[in-house]
């Protein structure tokens, strides 16, 4: 990197304190680092590392969480300024910079955007304050903007409200509002986390492309290895609010110098990590770690059977409130799940994984269909009966925070399940529940413990312990590690695989995280749109993808390897059609066709090619 | 959204039609008798007549039924013969009180402005006074400010009117003299000096009411601010450059009025169960003071009547408070 050239940023022993009850914490230590123009600088480490801390500083963001930037300079340089030390700055002046000078994206596009005003207004807004436009100019320009970042109908986005947007196209309008006036720096904190591969593949390459045709540099701020690997010139690793290791990308990648980066490196699940297994096993997450881990093989004798499962949810109108649609959340979806394996739905948000999940558990009731449990079908069954059969089927939520109550120990939050079924009681249940803890490894001491004082890793242990209480057959793993940190992930993941051996558990593993999938699957179903698109054994699904949707799942799913980066078309934007139907709508059966043996692909038109 | 209002419309109609006669079922149920103000020198048979006079000797399902005729059918009638001239009403019987032996919705009618001007006032009071303490409060949260207002407004949550109504009567009309302790209904505002005796005899009243009223709102006002100032949105209006009275007046406000609307909305009709009592107080002669004059009497015909008027203005206002949610957040679409 041409150190000849005057960087726009340059970042000096930044130090930021937040006061709490307990006295002052600090969040970020000792940060240097500069940021050159045209540039991709990424910002990488685990939840709570500082890495959003460190930008919110930068743009003085961070008085307004609480934070107080103790000592530290950030020298800002640009056409108009030079070396001016933004912490000197008074929030007036910073004004000008904010949103002018330095342009900001969110994590989260679903709330980054104000409800209760159009997309236009909140465009324009930034427009007329630094570029003094009028009204109609602004909205102009907003409308070029719009068409930079790639939305289509723009003219029409620019009257509508957020909730009325993707995500995706969400993120697009806020990486708009963040480029609206030409900004020198480019901050992007966490853009993609909260998206699809595919949308977060169309955002990066944007981001790429803006950056060339604007000449903006960029801080990106990620957890995630594989977006680094995409997108990063140079690469600033944290831990616990400290800089570890700063780099050029290739050098971080391939030559790792802390340990830290290299552990970091090691639990990034890379796709492609399990060609020519033939079955699942453990990660190694220790290069101390000499035994191979045993690769789980489990059995050929069927557990679960679906069989032509379809769930759809009336979609009600007029002043009656009668059913006035259908939306087809699941349709005609068929797969089988063998005794102490894993199989795994993957998809985008919103194509109808979760619910065949929660259609198994009968949490949704289906329409049609066979749901057979060692050969019982379960939507046959009565409420009594169903509550027996619960016993064997058991469920892992996604959000750690959401699905634990509160107000309630961790022993009694693990023993309610054993309570239930009157399965223990007395010094019986206190040992069961504490031989449960064990089993997920959590220390003794944290059974009297409220959920509020666990980590996010710790809770998802707590949510495993409870669902394995009864000794199910089925464990139903709703997106049970996405909300989770890479190496807390890897060892989830570990413990899980773990499990299945010692307690012969079959899982049914709902994702969207390819490598994860790859990681832990038998079989595999691609679902689209409520069907299920393409179905088959792990190697069949990731060697030979043969429908065109999974194909384009793969290809967006980001490498961690900085020599091997995508090159998608951010143009090729894909909305999907509508799953509501009018009452009459009568979808055709799903035919498939069998490319090898066990190894089926959708022939019916789903509007993807 | 036009449906949604359309349903809670119909869904409005029997609600209000049971509420009637839940009143209507406890009120018959009281002890008490019409005949008990007659004096004793008039014979039994006399006042066996008159009670069937007032319709008393029939069957409750007839009494019911003749009130909903003559409220909901015959009433309407009158107000559209006042308004257009036109005669669909005559001779047929209205809902008389059995005290002043007059129909009772043309005391209501008198006597309603007098309670208007004085809870109207006092909700505008309370709504212009609170939204400011609460947007400052909540952006100056733990401030000396805050922590007073938090104070102060438990105060005001806390004691009721009939309390602080004579409380103000002694500081301001007896002590300091500001003020008249009661409110002469007969005055008229003709000029500047009658008008300005309107406002200092309104005065005590509203502030009583507004009491209340401020309490809660800059409550309610107070943490919904506090709810949006952490939201993401926030944060993006800063990054933007906007200034940061842009940011708490235009955008967080914008949110926070969407529950605080529904709340204001809501609480229009404990407001006027306040006035019943504050009425009392000042003397105000409106629709809470005919009331209580009609409970002490035993006027059943009035006090049914006005208890349905304040339950068709809970019902009504809770319906206004659901579609203005619907104006006011355009994520919500009642479909």
């Amino acid at each position: 990197m041409g150190s000849e050239r005057k960087p726009i940023v340059k970042m000096d022993e930044l130090k930021v304190v937040f006061q709490t009850k307990l006295g002052s914490v600090t969040g970020v230590e000792n940060l240097s680092f500069s940021i050159f123009p045209g540039e991709t600088v990424c910002l990488v480490g685990e939840s709570g590392s500082g890495k959003s801390v460190s930008s919110l500083a930068l743009m003085r963001l961070i008085e307004f969480d609480g934070g107080n930037i103790e000592s530290g300079k950030v020298l800002f340089s640009s056409e108009s300024m030079s070396d001016k030390d933004l912490i000197k700055e008074s929030q007036r002046d910073m004004r000008n910079i904010r949103g002018n000078e330095i342009g900001m994206v969110f994590q989260e596009p679903m709330t980054a955007l104000n409800p209760v005003f159009t997309i236009s207004r909140q465009l324009t807004e930034g427009l007329r304050i630094h570029k003094g436009l009028s009204k109609n100019a602004a909205q102009k320009e907003a409308l070029e903007l719009l068409k930079k970042v790639r939305i289509p109908e723009p003219e029409r986005r620019l009257k509508q409200f957020p909730h009325q947007l993707s995500g995706g196209m969400r993120q697009r309008i806020v990486i708009a509002m963040a480029l609206a006036c030409e900004p020198k720096l480019l901050i992007a904190d966490e853009p993609t986390t909260a998206l699809d591969v595919t949308i977060q593949a169309e955002i990066l390459s944007l981001l790429n492309r803006l950056k060339k045709e604007t000449g903006a540099a960029v801080l990106f701020i990620t957890h995630d290895m594989s977006v680094v690997a995409q997108i990063a010139d140079r690469v600033v690793v944290m831990y616990h609010g400290r800089k570890v290791e700063e780099g050029d990308v290739y050098k971080i990648f391939n030559n790792p110098e802390q340990d830290y980066t290299k552990k970091l490196l090691s639990s990034v699940p890379k796709l492609g990590a399990m060609v020519g297994k033939k079955f699942p096993e453990a990660m190694k997450l220790d290069s101390s770690q000499d035994a191979d881990p045993i690769p789980i093989k489990g059995t050929n004798e069927p557990l679960l059977e679906v069989k032509n499962l379809t769930t759809r949810f009336p979609v009600t109108g007029g002043v009656l409130r009668k059913k006035v649609a259908n939306l087809h959340a699941v349709e005609d979806v068929s797969f089988t799940l063998n005794k102490g394996q894993t199989f795994s739905l993957v998809g985008e948000s919103g194509c109808g994984k979760t619910t065949v999940a929660r259609s198994i558990l009968r949490l949704e009731e289906a329409m049609s269909g066979q749901v057979l449990m060692n050969g019982v079908d379960v939507l046959k069954q009565s409420k009594a009966e169903m509550l027996k059969q619960r016993l064997n089927m058991q469920m892992v939520f996604q959000d750690p925070y959401g699905s634990l109550n509160p107000v309630m120990q961790l022993f009694d939050q693990v023993a309610e399940p054993l309570l239930n079924f009157k399965m223990a009681k007395g010094a019986d249940l206190n040992k069961r529940v504490a031989n449960l803890f064990d089993r997920v490894r959590l220390p003794q001491s944290f059974l009297t413990r409220y959920p509020h004082e666990l980590s996010g890793g710790q809770r998802q242990r707590v949510a495993i312990a409870r669902a394995i209480a009864l000794n199910p057959k089925l464990v139903i793993l709703d997106e049970a590690v996405s909300a989770l940190d890479v190496s807390v992930q890897a060892s989830v993941l570990n413990l899980l695989l773990e499990l299945q051996v010692e307690l012969e558990l079959s899982y049914l593993f709902v994702s969207h995280d390819m490598a994860v999938v790859e990681r832990v699957s038998h079989f595999i179903g691609v679902m689209y749109l409520g069907r299920m698109v393409e179905i088959g054994d792990r190697k069949a699904i990731f060697e030979n993808p043969n429908h065109p949707y999974t194909k384009a799942l793969m290809k967006a799913v980001p490498v961690a390897d900085p020599n091997r980066r995508n090159k998608i078309d951010d143009l090729k934007f894909k909305p999907i059609s509508s799953p509501i139907h009018s009452l009459e709508h009568i979808p055709d059966a799903s035919s498939y066709s069998e490319i090898k043996r066990g190894h089926f692909v959708l022939t019916n038109e789903l509007g993807y090619s | 959204m036009f449906d949604y209002t359309v349903r809670r419309l119909l869904i409005a109609v029997p609600t209000l039609v049971i509420i009637s006669l839940v009143i209507f079922l406890v009120l018959s149920l009281a002890p008490n008798d019409p005949m008990a103000q007659v004096p004793m020198t008039v014979p039994p048979e006399v006042k066996e007549k008159m009670r069937e006079a007032l319709g008393l000797g029939q069957p409750l399902y007839v009494q019911f039924w003749k009130w909903l005729v003559q409220f909901f059918w015959i009433e309407p009638q009158v107000f559209i013969d006042h308004y257009f001239g036109t005669q669909f009403a005559e001779g047929k019987l209205r809902v008389i009180s059995w005290q002043t032996r007059a129909p009772v919705m043309d005391t209501v009618v008198e006597r309603l402005p007098q309670t208007l001007w004085v809870v109207a006032m006092s909700y505008v009071v309370a709504i212009a006074i609170s939204i400011p303490i609460g947007i400052y409060s909540a952006y100056k949260q733990y401030s000396v400010f805050d922590q007073a207002g938090t104070f102060i407004t438990m105060v005001g949550y806390s004691i009721p009117p009939f309390f602080t109504g004579p409380l103000v009567i002694v500081i301001f009309a007896v002590n300091l003299e500001w003020f008249p302790s009661t409110y002469d209904t007969l005055h008229k505002v003709v000029d500047w000096d009658s008008f300005v005796i309107q406002l200092r005899q309104m005065a005590l009243p509203v502030m009583v009411l507004a009491i209340q009223g401020t309490a809660q709102i800059s409550r309610y006002m107070r943490s919904a601010i506090l709810d949006n100032l952490n939201q993401d949105y926030v944060r993006t209006a800063r990054a933007k450059g906007l200034s940061e009275s842009i940011v708490i007046l235009v955008h967080v406000l914008r949110n926070s009025m969407i529950p605080v609307i529904t709340v204001i909305a809501l609480n229009l009709p404990l407001i006027f169960g306040g006035a019943i009592i504050t009425e009392q107080v000042f003397k105000v002669n409106g629709i809470g003071q005919q009331l209580i004059l009609a409970i002490y009497a035993n006027d059943l015909p009035t006090i049914q009547t006005l208890t349905f008027i304040f339950a068709f203005l809970i019902v009504g206002m809770n319906l206004i408070a659901d579609v203005l949610y619907a104006i006011l957040d355009p994520r919500i679409r009642y479909e």
